[in-house]
């Protein structure tokens, strides 16, 4: 493999409902200044159905070149329609660099991807370097979020990465801007490896997106029970936020995958993140470290969460939440009367 | 501490700790303050092998070993002493005695459905006026044809009213004195046989502890457990590998109550410090930990005896003597280290030295344990 | 129905701490464990063996020490257990790795592949998707819940913001989700049989037809470069008092960071 025939850098954006995903436009954020480091093109592809609409808004966040896939088969996000689909046009355009969001379509994707051009991979990136030789130097936490590993591809192209959505920031929207949109042409035939979407369903309310959320009021082991995350609730409302757990918490049954925070769930930088009994293992510290305002609430003075956070609150939750929701709910209905 | 654990035990010793995580420890307070039967429990036990560990498998166990069982009985306790007590019962007093002393029919009838968990044992031998003196059995059992005719009652029975299967100590020729005692095997439903009332416990208050009463109570003859005037050995050997069981159980408890003062001690702060940070508190804890520590020893190696068919009736009454004073000792000085806390209920160490009190008393007082243990130095 | 799930040792990463000193982690006591997407997946496969009859072996690639894993995944009800275990295979990253597990599997029957998500130590969520396109399988990811019907396979595929409901023909490979069930406790019998009776096969380089040069380090394409902990943050203010009192701190906070 001659690594000088591969230039340039790509992103996959990924469309859901034909609506471009924020991670997509951070990336194209992280890939423009990838692109000018290394004194090359910026590449979008957007594989999806009647996305072309999409390709401006594209270039206007960066993009040098659209790359639109667009068939009905790629409406719908499945593994291997998308995988040749990325795979042509990779082949094309031999990128240097290639970059997926790590959402569960990302992490889907870039696997099969990878394994059929026989390239690496390094998942979850949340930092993206070039080196003096053009390298990418992907760094990721590792071991749990205990320790940080920068990872390099150095004899295969291209270099893939997917990245953890929310870590890069996007370009300020810029509709001077200006770039090339084109169109590949493919034909998908089904083959053993197509698989059938009998119905999607998108959830709703409960099921919103904390890493969209400014205010998250967060529990953990100590909360005690499903039922116990009422008071939560009637606080998140109260804040206008929404409920997020730690994995003890979700590997209890109590809340949902989508709204752990941590290593192995999701990364959040809300404006207030409320910790009620969460001890502050590592791994979750790692996905809400980054939040503006830490508040921990644990019955254990020595729980490392306090480490983290801006006020520890030395106490038990179901015995201090009420205290909160009430001064709250006051302070609430005060302003209500002003308006 | 492993002592000699190996990878087998270790792994199994894993399962025990989840389990009592899991499904034991959230549920001991309840079952405490309702003075509820475990009965879930148990069921998820057999559905384990639980309830069966350490007897063959052709005769429904699991074909484990015998330190596997008094591991098992450990670490319930370290959670919950009444669910460490039915097993206990279940499976040293009843199960045990129809492995080493029953016929083969006995066997397949009795203990399969024992070790499985199908059905759950009972032992009756204390009496009004026969407890730790077994010689005073009051209840007779008189032969009729092919039946044996019960007459009597036994008193703070462990697992009455839910067991399916009891092991009844009775006097057939008073004459004989204690060559003239019997053990039988009497089921739930034999007629003439019914339970009596429960008893209030200061503690253990889920397990069930109720009067036997036998009323001309018809028992086949082939229901005689280890032969005619056997009964007073069944029963002292029963009692024997019982004890290591209790002491077993007195363990778990202590180092339940440990392991809560530990964490505790480490939470509470007075005068701008936690508690773990003054002297006194480490030195108790000290203290704990040490004595804890002996006392497996002294239990993991009567367990060990007797998993290796040496004589171990002496190793056993130590164990069990010096395992439930250290229970008490150690609960109560987790009770103290938690302050007023401690006596709430709002903490388990309450409830554990509560539970620790009966290792003391039930299959043999210590003073019993110290006659044992002093008459096999003095002989 | 032939059911391989492809399990992975790992250290139980909610044990590991940080000294707060020196930033190094502390692995001394940490225990390992099955990891939980994977231990779901073999629940998975348990109860698909309890409705429709099944054999379940459970592949891992490792050091020696994961038999363990290997013997708690027979305890549990799995009926052949294999350790792919080799010099060759050391160093490798999540491409080499696939390629080694499905040259192994290639060896052997099935119908269904399983593999975790993701495993908790590296938390890549790649080799499933790689072993897939090695051999050629429809994969699904992120699966949730799993219904067998006959010739195909119905599956709720979960994503951020929703969920698919998937039909797959067999042979396939689906990644799972811990949430998915509880996993099964071991039996009694089970860790006995699994210390007694069980011969854990080990297979190495010589028992599967792979190209040594796409293995291990030698057929990693990715490389660590360097690996390092984090700062710690320092700490603010931590405050006792009663449940009222606390709460006025924390209202108190969020006022004077403008929160409300």
């Amino acid at each position: 493999m001659n690594l000088n025939d591969y230039r340039g850098v790509l992103v996959f954006v990924e469309q859901r409902s034909n609506e471009i995903q924020n991670v997509s436009l951070e990336l194209l954020g992280k890939g423009r200044k990838i692109a000018d480091e290394l004194g090359v093109s910026l590449m979008a592809v957007l594989p999806g159905y009647e996305a072309k609409k999409h390709a401006k808004l594209l270039v206007e966040y960066g993009a040098d070149k659209v790359i639109l896939v667009d068939d009905k088969a790629l409406e719908i996000f499945t593994t291997e329609p998308y995988t040749q689909a990325l795979v042509k046009v990779i082949n094309d355009e031999k990128p240097e660099v290639v970059l997926f969001g790590a959402t569960s379509i990302g992490r889907d994707l870039a696997p099969r991807i990878s394994a059929r051009l026989q390239t690496g991979l390094t998942a979850d990136c949340t930092s993206l370097e070039v080196d003096e030789d053009r390298m990418l130097l992907m760094t990721r936490p590792a071991f749990g979020g205990n320790i940080m590993a920068t990872i390099v591809s150095p004899d295969h192209r291209p270099q893939m990465s997917t990245v953890r959505p929310g870590v890069m920031t996007k370009l300020e929207r810029d509709a001077t801007r200006k770039g090339e949109i084109v169109h590949v042409d493919m034909k998908f035939e089904k083959n053993s490896q197509y698989v059938e979407v009998i119905s999607f369903e998108q959830e709703t309310e409960e099921k919103m997106d904390i890493q969209e959320s400014n205010v998250l009021i967060s529990g953990g082991r100590g909360v005690g029970s499903a039922e116990n995350f009422s008071l939560l609730y009637d606080l998140a409302d109260e804040l206008s936020g929404l409920v997020s757990a730690s994995r003890a918490a979700v590997d209890s049954g109590w809340m949902d995958h989508d709204r752990q925070v941590g290593q192995t769930g999701k990364t959040v930088r809300p404006n207030l993140y409320l910790a009620c009994g969460i001890s502050g293992a590592i791994q979750h510290v790692a996905g809400m470290e980054e939040a503006d305002l830490i508040i921990a609430i644990n019955k254990d003075k020595g729980a490392p969460i306090f480490d983290v956070s801006d006020l520890g609150i030395v106490g038990d939750v179901h015995k201090v939440l009420p205290f909160v929701i009430e001064e709250i709910k006051k302070i609430n209905d005060s302003k209500r009367i002003e308006d | 501490m492993t002592f000699n654990m190996t990878s087998e035990d270790l792994m199994m010793r894993d399962l025990f700790r989840k389990f009592t995580e899991n499904e034991v420890e959230p549920i001991a307070a309840e079952i405490d303050e309702n003075e509820e039967f475990p009965a879930e429990t148990v069921k998820k036990m057999a559905a384990l092998g639980m309830m069966g560990i350490p007897f063959p498998r052709e005769y429904g166990g699991a074909g484990g070993n015998y330190f596997q069982y008094i591991n098992l009985v450990e670490e319930l306790a370290v959670a919950c002493g009444t669910t460490s007590v039915v097993l206990s019962a279940h499976t040293s007093l009843c199960a045990a005695p129809i492995y080493e002393f029953g016929t083969e029919e006995q066997k397949k009838k009795y203990l399969v459905p024992l070790a499985k968990g199908e059905k759950i044992g009972a032992f009756g031998l204390t009496e009004p006026n026969a407890g730790t003196d077994a010689s005073g059995q009051q209840t007779t059992a008189i032969l009729e044809g092919d039946h044996y005719i019960l007459n009597g009652s036994k008193i703070f029975i462990t697992n009455a009213g839910y067991a399916d299967v009891y092991i009844v100590i009775a006097m057939t020729d008073k004459s004989k004195g204690l060559k003239g005692i019997t053990a039988f095997i009497v089921e739930s439903g034999f007629e003439g046989f019914s339970v009596g009332k429960k008893e209030k416990k200061m503690g253990i208050r889920g397990s069930s502890t109720c009067e036997l009463i036998f009323e001309d109570c018809k028992v086949p003859v082939e229901n005689m457990l280890g032969g005619i005037g056997k009964g007073f050995k069944v029963a002292m050997m029963t009692l024997d590998g019982g004890r290591i069981g209790i002491a077993a159980q007195a363990l778990g408890l202590a180092q339940g109550a440990y392991n809560e003062t530990v964490k505790y001690v480490k939470e509470r702060k007075q005068f701008g410090r936690t508690i773990s940070q003054f002297q006194n508190t480490q030195f108790e804890i000290a203290n704990m930990k040490t004595k804890i520590e002996a006392a497996r020893l002294l239990l993991y190696s009567a367990a060990d005896k007797k998993g290796k068919k040496l004589p171990y009736s002496q190793d056993a009454a130590m164990a069990k003597l010096f395992c439930s004073e250290v229970a008490m000792e150690v609960t109560t000085k987790a009770v103290q280290l938690h302050g007023g806390y401690g006596y709430t209920r709002e903490y388990p160490v309450e409830r554990m030295m509560r539970d620790a009190k009966i290792t003391e008393i039930y299959e043999g007082t210590s003073e019993v344990q110290r006659m044992v243990i002093s008459s096999a130095e003095l002989k | 129905m032939k059911i391989v799930v492809c399990i992975k040792q790992v250290p139980d990463t909610n044990e590991v701490k940080l000294d707060p000193k020196t930033g190094t982690l502390i692995r001394d006591g940490v225990p390992s464990i099955i990891n939980p997407d994977d231990k779901a997946g073999l629940e998975a496969a348990l109860r698909l063996k309890d409705e429709f009859g099944a054999h379940i072996t459970v592949i891992t690639m490792g050091p020696p020490q994961a038999t363990n894993a290997l013997k708690e995944a027979y305890a549990m009800g799995a009926d052949r257990v294999i350790l792919l275990t080799d010099r060759v295979f050391a160093g490798a990253d999540t491409l080499a790795t696939s390629t080694t597990i499905a040259a192994a599997l290639k060896k052997l029957d099935f119908d269904l592949v399983i593999t975790g998500r993701q495993a908790i130590d590296g938390d890549t969520a790649q080799v499933g998707p790689q072993i897939a396109e090695h051999l050629e399988l429809p994969q699904i990811s992120y699966v949730s819940k799993f219904e067998h019907k006959g010739d195909h396979a119905v599956v709720k595929r979960s994503f951020e913001d929703g969920f698919q409901m998937v039909k797959v023909k067999y042979p396939c490979l689906i990644t799972t989700l811990s949430e998915m069930n509880d996993a099964r406790y071991m039996s009694i019998r089970g860790i006995l049989d699994a210390h007694r009776d069980l011969e854990v096969e080990t297979w190495t380089f010589e028992n599967i037809e792979a190209d040594p040069e796409k293995m291990g380090l030698k057929g990693s394409p990715t490389k660590v470069k360097k690996s390092f902990t984090k700062g710690v943050k320092s700490a603010g203010k931590v405050v006792e008092g009663t449940p009222k009192e606390l709460a006025t701190a924390i209202v108190d906070k969020l006022k004077e960071k403008f929160v409300i």
